[in-house]
């Protein structure tokens, strides 16, 4: 720390232009931006090299169209609920109950279209409504009796499973028409035609990119009217490029097996729109505040019975689109669906980044976080490895991920 | 003056990655003298004492120390416990739901045959040991139950128990009001005559220039110089120039005082505990114009947190009763969103714990309070975020590489300038500054103040709670007092004194005792 200086500045007097140049000061220091990208890009690294590391031991059968639909397919709702879990984990709670209601939800679905032989769209929007019935449960013991979330949720699934149960008369219900299952299993092809791949998955992905590349280059063009440090042109353009091929080969790949998964399009839009929502919204910062420092953030004005009220509300809704998403690929509802759900979703947020005390997380951390999970057992799946030691492998990756948090903290802290 | 030396730390240099902590300090405590260190924040006490106390190992420092003669190397706190040196660090580190004998025992225990803990001598000690501090409490009794005063002295008695030779105390009577902190350093000369030496780092230079015998500067991760403190004739003006290398002409800066129209008016304000039967403000009144400082002196436990935050959208109490004025116009503020759209601002007395999310960068933590404004339609403009993080990281001086750096690593003073950045943005008439200079060096000081005045010329009103009387007296335009949630005065500055403020924040006590 400098001494201090012997006129003193605090000049209060508004002036306009010119943010400092020490914005791009921080970054100078070669060591230090290295630390600090590891310890925010470790799970997209960690990520990366697992997807090298499976290719390379299943010769290529991992990146197979395929094998990349079918992790698409298996794990999309495990994807849906862990966006809503890392929102609950950075506001500091948990939801205990989620497998269970994505039980009640597919119940409550299969019971009105399979039993009843109302339209299949009809227990789409009756498992939704369960859901977000379930959030508003959750939502109302925690934020406005005062509860731990972890007792609520904890109840919740109990609960939840028992009316499972009740619901469903304790016997299995199938098989839902095709349409209800296609938004699980469905895909967009042939619409546009194609020798041998579909063109209209190409023309998707296309847009995809295009899209991505406009809004880069408009936060560029913004960041650099506020005066703030970007990165160097061809760096930016390499990155776009990256992010493209990458895109395109997904897409590729996807083309040349079934088209383009319907459920992967939902998740697209979720993703898209809670990474918005959760780093741009008012509502959003608010949940990272109320992590941060409940106090503070209630002596800054923050409604924080409200936040939490709806962040629960929205794990709810998820869950719902979790809960038609799984019953729609398993074409049927079953007592015992949704085991373990929670916590594949919660192990999600905290391998991709999500800190325990709260207020740190993101929804893409967590979304890659499902993903590296995804293709670990995929995998191990394919290398022929049994369920036993999968469970090991992710209990032990799972127990690493937050061991690296905890360590990059204590490094952070005692370099200061 | 070559005195018996007890502990001699020569050529301590201590770098962190990027930095030099501590170049080359030299320190040299006497046996049996209360040994003061001062400097402002950051300059390296806290980092000095860490070596000493063994937080930092030999061997992560260059530099060596001798205590009794003898050159030490400790590998940890346990090593410099055992030759007798024992720290207390500012942020007390007792287990809230253990009795006082335990905490006393804690890691240390009293133990009978098979192990077991033989509670009749834990306790029997622990009763000995309270005696010896001047502490009359229940070696059973939860430390929970004793106020920061206390809490102190048990802190002291376990120090004692552990057969203590050099006592460090960090920041010994930040939290304590000033009739605690007279019993601490009366305890501290007691201690000092049984032979105990003594450091204490302090802000206080009131506190230092009563009660040390040798006071060594630090600036900079430097040692400026080493007082003798024994003749009684050295100012506190005179360690003020050597931790600022400079001498404060106007410590506190002057101010044309010319008030406006009324802002803030309460009338008849009581509070209730929240959870105990008794009411914290009694019937208290009070008003602030535009363009005016009022000061609220008051002892703790006097009632002046829990009034502001009552008045801050009833965030402290229940059973709020009373009115609330905003230029003439009585409204209505009972969520602390109402109150801040009413254009009420409160800077907490405790910046971490309610004032910052230390997790998150300065420009969050600058827009926390008035995210809105930046945002259409419910989205953040990210960087119009930026840009007025930016200009209140220049205008306020706030040190920090990028307005992008977490808070939690920014020094006491600068973390104190992202709370006033915070409230600043919302543009609010009247600002609460509860101890608004608590923790932080004499230079951040005066940049405090002269952001005080810089508001109240725009025509603010500003409300000033403070521990420190002469903080008051340089700073108000008027000062209230307050005794036992009762407004006992209100003493316009020109007539008031330490000892006439003194008087009435000690009425109600002297006539309910």
């Amino acid at each position: 720390m400098t001494s201090t200086k012997p006129t003193v500045k605090a000049e209060l007097a508004p002036s306009g232009s010119a943010p400092s140049v020490a914005l791009h000061a921080g970054t100078s220091d070669p060591r230090t931006l290295i630390m600090r990208n590891l310890q925010q890009s470790g799970i997209y690294i960690a990520f990366v090299a697992l997807v090298l590391l499976f290719a390379f031991l299943t010769d290529g059968v991992l990146l197979s169209p395929d094998n990349i639909t079918n992790i698409v397919l298996q794990y999309s709702h495990i994807l849906v609920l862990a966006i809503g879990m890392v929102i609950l984990i950075v506001a500091g709670h948990i939801d205990l109950s989620v497998g269970s209601v994505v039980a009640l939800t597919g119940a409550v679905s299969a019971v009105i279209v399979i039993q009843q032989d109302y339209p299949w769209w009809l227990g789409v929007l009756a498992a939704i409504a369960v859901g977000v019935a379930t959030g508003a449960w959750h939502g109302f013991w925690v934020a406005y009796v005062g509860m731990p979330a972890f007792i609520v949720t904890l109840a919740g699934m109990l609960l939840f499973r028992g009316l499972t149960l009740q619901v469903l008369d304790n016997i299995s219900l199938s098989p839902f028409p095709s349409q209800y299952n296609d938004i699980a299993i469905g895909f967009l092809n042939g619409l546009l035609g194609g020798q041998g791949y579909d063109a209209f998955t190409l023309l998707i992905a296309g847009i995809a990119v295009i899209g991505y590349a406009v809004s880069v280059f408009r936060t560029r063009l913004a960041r650099i009217r506020y005066q703030q440090s970007v990165e160097s042109f061809p760096l930016f353009v390499v990155r776009v490029l990256l992010v493209a091929a990458v895109v395109m080969y997904f897409a590729w790949q996807l083309a040349h097996s079934r088209g383009l998964p319907i459920v992967l399009i939902i998740l697209a839009v979720l993703v898209i729109a809670y990474g918005l929502m959760t780093q741009n919204t008012v509502f959003g910062r608010q949940v990272y505040a109320i992590g941060g420092n409940l106090s503070a953030a209630t002596l800054s004005g923050v409604k924080v019975r409200k936040v939490n009220f709806w962040i629960f509300v929205n794990m709810g809704l998820l869950a719902g689109i979790a809960g038609v998403i799984y019953s729609a690929r398993t074409s049927g509802a079953q007592p015992g669906a949704g085991n373990m759900f929670e916590l594949d979703a919660i192990a999600a947020a905290f391998i991709g980044g999500a800190a325990v005390a709260g207020g740190v997380g993101k929804v893409t951390g967590a979304i890659v976080g499902g993903l590296f999970m995804a293709v670990m057992s995929n995998g191990m799946q394919l290398e022929g490895i049994d369920q036993s030691t999968q469970s090991v492998v992710k209990g032990l990756v799972l127990l690493l991920a937050v061991a690296f948090d905890i360590y990059n903290k204590r490094r952070a802290g005692a370099t200061r | 003056m070559d005195d018996d030396v007890l502990l001699e730390m020569r050529g301590i240099t201590k770098r962190f990655p990027g930095v030099t902590a501590l170049a080359d300090v030299s320190l040299a405590v006497r046996r049996g003298e209360i040994h003061a260190i001062c400097g402002e924040n950051g300059a390296g006490k806290s980092t000095l004492m860490k070596v000493l106390s063994g937080v930092y190992p030999t061997g992560s420092y260059d530099g060596e120390i001798m205590f009794d003669g003898e050159p030490v190397h400790f590998g940890g706190i346990r090593d410099s416990e055992s030759v007798g040196i024992v720290i207390i660090h500012q942020e007390l580190a007792l287990v809230p739901y253990l009795s006082i004998a335990e905490n006393i025992f804690l890691g240390n225990e009293r133990r009978g045959r098979g192990g077991f803990i033989d509670w009749n001598r834990t306790n029997r000690d622990a009763a000995a040991l309270l005696a010896s501090v001047g502490l009359d409490e229940n070696p059973v009794a939860p430390v929970i139950q004793l106020g920061v005063g206390k809490q102190q002295l048990v802190e002291i008695a376990k120090a004692l128990s552990k057969e203590v030779r050099l006592l460090i105390l960090d920041e010994p009577t930040a939290a304590l009001n000033d009739i605690d902190s007279a019993h601490l350093l009366d305890l501290l000369r007691r201690l000092r005559d049984q032979g105990i030496t003594c450091i204490m780092i302090s802000h206080k230079l009131n506190e230092i220039t009563a009660i040390a015998d040798s006071t060594t500067v630090i600036r900079d991760g430097r040692t400026v110089e080493t007082l003798d403190m024994r003749s009684g004739d050295v100012s506190q003006e005179r360690i003020i120039r050597g931790m600022v290398g400079r001498d404060l002409d106007s410590f506190y800066p002057d101010r044309v005082s010319e008030p406006g129209e009324e802002v803030l008016r309460i009338e008849d304000w009581t509070v209730w505990h929240p959870v105990q039967p008794r009411k914290v403000v009694d019937g208290a009144s009070l008003n602030v114009r535009a363009g005016e400082v009022v000061g609220i002196a008051g002892l703790m436990g006097a009632g002046r947190t829990e009034l502001a935050m009552s008045v801050f959208g009833r965030s402290y109490g229940r059973d709020i009763s009373g009115r609330l004025f905003m230029h003439g116009r009585q409204v209505r503020a009972r969520t602390v969103a109402e109150a801040i759209d009413n254009g009420i601002a409160y800077a907490t007395e405790d910046r971490k714990r309610y004032g910052l999310n230390l997790i998150a960068d300065v420009r969050a933590n600058v827009s926390a309070a008035a995210l809105g404004k930046l945002a259409r339609g419910g989205w953040v403009n990210g960087n119009e975020e930026i840009k007025v993080a930016e200009e209140s990281r220049r205008d306020l001086n706030i040190r920090t590489r990028t307005v992008m750096d977490q808070v939690g690593t920014l020094s006491g003073g600068n973390q104190q300038k992202v709370v006033l950045s915070k409230w600043l943005f919302t543009d609010p008439d009247v600002l609460i500054l509860d101890e608004p200079t608590r923790g932080i060096d004499v230079g951040a000081k005066t940049e405090i103040y002269a952001i005080i005045n810089k508001l109240v010329a725009r025509g603010k009103a500003v409300i000033v709670i403070s521990s420190e009387l002469p903080e008051l007296l340089g700073m108000c335009d008027r000062i209230y007092t307050l005794s036992a949630g009762r407004i006992t005065g209100e003493v316009p500055v020109a007539q008031a004194t330490q000892e006439n403020l003194m008087a009435l924040m000690t009425k109600e006590k002297e006539l309910a005792g």
